[in-house]
């Protein structure tokens, strides 16, 4: 079989069902337990650090959640 | 020493593009070279005149927002000029008497064209992507833009490329593939600044404080990778000369239109969607003053549009060359990423929920609010148009204009818009916008202005695709193709009207952007980004 039949044939058997898979368990992923609390963390990060960088990796989080 | 470097290397281009000026086979190379002969040697002189200068140091606890300043600078002015130019072609196509004969061949429609589709889609949009993913992501990785001066090459760089674009396309300089109309030597440099474009945002987030890369990061960074592939492939080809403007694409035949539109369609996926889309999922919220609807379906929302878009690129060539299978693969993908849309534009306005008042009070909210609704007509529309045997009487008619723009004047255009009311106050540390009724008046002259737009359009390109199709008892055709053209006239009188006035509020808009940082007073200072020395 020439090049291009043998993609073709991979494309659409294997390569298909791992991109679904991948997509799949990136839905699950999302709504695994606990990560509501993370993705309220990441939701609201827009309103911190307006108008300067942090001033190291540890100062935001969970402390300033809790104020919210 | 690093300065004796820079100036070897500008005088050595500067000399190169002079000799090459020189050799050129054909006028447009040898506009560009010229151009480049003049870039360079302005920024010789720029650097030459610094040297020695105690070099500022930049501060590592504040954000680089000089060079968002310089891209709202250009989205603004590139926008009204990207306009303006839609507005002339708009009235050459009711009155082709505009077609000048004095300028026959440098100012007539069919090289005009590429100069407005260009201009709004990578001058206007471009800055306005490139500068908003800066703010962005310094904001939302609480870091500064990695890479120092870095920055400030992707934004002269892109300077360059429209101004080298600009002038070649005017005077016949093309690739003869929409959207990539670029020739070979515009398109290598293009990879050069989008790169370095990518390493900034990329640095940046690898740099950030926050334990999370938001998701308008996500979105960000898919706009730039993917462009970034689409753009190489595309783009295959060999030049017919190193002093030539043309050359010959690597693929022949459908596979040289499959590629195309591999790239077209994803450019509208990727440079005017999901760049777009990271701008709603930060603007809308912050304007909004609440986060984001829900989270989850934004991350749901990403992967879904990415998984698909790329997917859906056939669908501009039905009923061609195209094999069958390869047809109905992009018009099945194209019809699935109808949801994903649909999710996202959910999750821009659902933002708004318990905030509707804002919709009364605030022209700003107001601006992004339908501009994600014209996402939701947009992307509802696309899908429909992608189904063969609907495509079958919309495709080649004035209904595909009509869709491009409402997602291009809709979405792209009132986000953007959106974006710049937000940022200017900030970038210039002003109280507020000088005028909130004139963001009205930009406001309804926009929608209205879209809204005519479209809606002549899509009369014109169903009329025009139902007497295409129309054919007597005997089987023949009742219509010339001149005879479609007569009955659009007076669509195409309103098309242009509708564009008059968008670009009337785009100009409003300028004038109001303007008054603001010079007319209203300064807040107080909180760092250096607002014009005060370093401490």
């Amino acid at each position: 079989m020439d090049l291009y039949t043998v993609l073709r044939h991979f494309a659409d058997s294997w390569m298909l069902l791992f991109m679904t898979l991948v997509f799949v368990g990136v839905v699950f992923y999302a709504f695994r337990p606990g990560s509501r609390k993370a993705q309220e963390e990441a939701a609201t990060s827009i309103f911190r650090n307006e108008t300067r960088p942090a001033a190291s990796a540890a100062e935001p989080a969970a402390s300033k959640l809790k104020e919210a | 020493m690093w300065d004796y470097v820079k100036l070897v290397v500008l005088g050595v281009i500067a000399v190169f593009a002079a000799i090459a000026a020189n050799y050129a086979h054909d006028l447009p190379y040898q506009v560009n070279a010229i151009v480049v002969m003049l870039a360079a040697a302005i920024t010789f002189i720029w650097v030459a005149r610094r040297m020695g200068e105690p070099v500022a140091v930049a501060a590592k606890n504040e954000y680089n927002d000089g060079v968002v300043r310089a891209g709202v600078i250009a989205t603004a002015f590139w926008g009204v000029v990207g306009f303006l130019v839609g507005v002339v072609i708009a009235f050459q196509l009711a009155f082709p008497a505009l077609n000048i004969p004095g300028v026959e061949g440098i100012l007539n429609f069919g090289r005009l064209r590429p100069l407005h589709t260009s201009a709004v889609i990578f001058a206007f949009g471009g800055n306005a992507l490139i500068c908003t993913a800066f703010y962005v992501v310094q904001r939302t990785s609480a870091a500064r833009l990695w890479g120092g001066n870095l920055a400030w090459f992707v934004f002269w760089g892109w300077q360059l490329m429209i101004v080298l674009a600009a002038t070649s396309y005017v005077l016949g300089g093309s690739q003869g593939r929409e959207y990539a109309e670029t020739v070979w030597y515009i398109d290598w440099w293009i990879v050069v600044v989008w790169v370095s474009f990518l390493l900034v945002f990329l640095g940046t987030v690898i740099m950030r404080k926050e334990p999370h890369i938001y998701v308008a990061n996500w979105f960000y960074l898919s706009f730039i990778v993917t462009v970034a592939m689409l753009h190489v492939v595309n783009n295959l080809a060999i030049p017919v000369s190193f002093l030539s403007s043309k050359s010959v694409s690597l693929f022949s035949g459908v596979q040289d239109a499959m590629t195309q539109w591999w790239y077209g369609h994803n450019a509208v996926g990727f440079f005017l969607t999901a760049g777009f889309l990271g701008m709603m999922y930060y603007f809308v919220p912050k304007q909004a003053e609440r986060p984001v609807f829900s989270y989850k379906l934004s991350i749901i929302h990403f992967w879904a549009l990415i998984f698909l878009y790329i997917w859906a690129g056939p669908h501009h060539l039905h009923y061609t060359a195209l094999p069958d299978w390869a047809s109905t693969l992009g018009m099945v993908f194209s019809i699935m990423l109808w949801m994903p849309s649909w999710g996202g534009m959910i999750n821009g306005l659902m933002t708004l929920s318990g905030a509707w008042d804002k919709l009364r009070t605030d022209p700003i909210i107001r601006m992004m609010v339908v501009s994600v609704g014209f996402y939701g007509m947009s992307t509802f529309e696309g899908p429909m148009m992608s189904i063969k045997a609907v495509n079958s009487l919309s495709h080649y008619t004035d209904w595909t204009i009509g869709h491009v723009h409402s997602g291009a004047l809709g979405w792209n255009g009132m986000i953007t818009f959106g974006a710049l009311y937000f940022l200017v106050p900030r970038l210039w540390n002003r109280e507020r916008l000088y005028s909130l009724s004139l963001v009205s008046w930009h406001f309804w002259l926009a929608t209205i202005g879209i809204v005519l737009y479209a809606s002549s359009m899509w009369v014109t390109g169903i009329m025009e695709g139902l007497m295409w199709r129309e054919v007597d008892a005997n089987g023949f055709l009742v219509n010339a193709f001149a005879d479609t053209v007569a009955a659009k006239f007076p669509m195409y009188v309103v098309r242009a009207l509708g564009g008059v006035m968008f670009l009337t509020g785009a100009i409003i808009m300028c004038y109001n952007l303007w008054m603001t940082v010079r007319a209203q007073p300064a807040k107080a200072a909180v760092n250096a980004n607002n014009f005060v020395p370093a401490e």
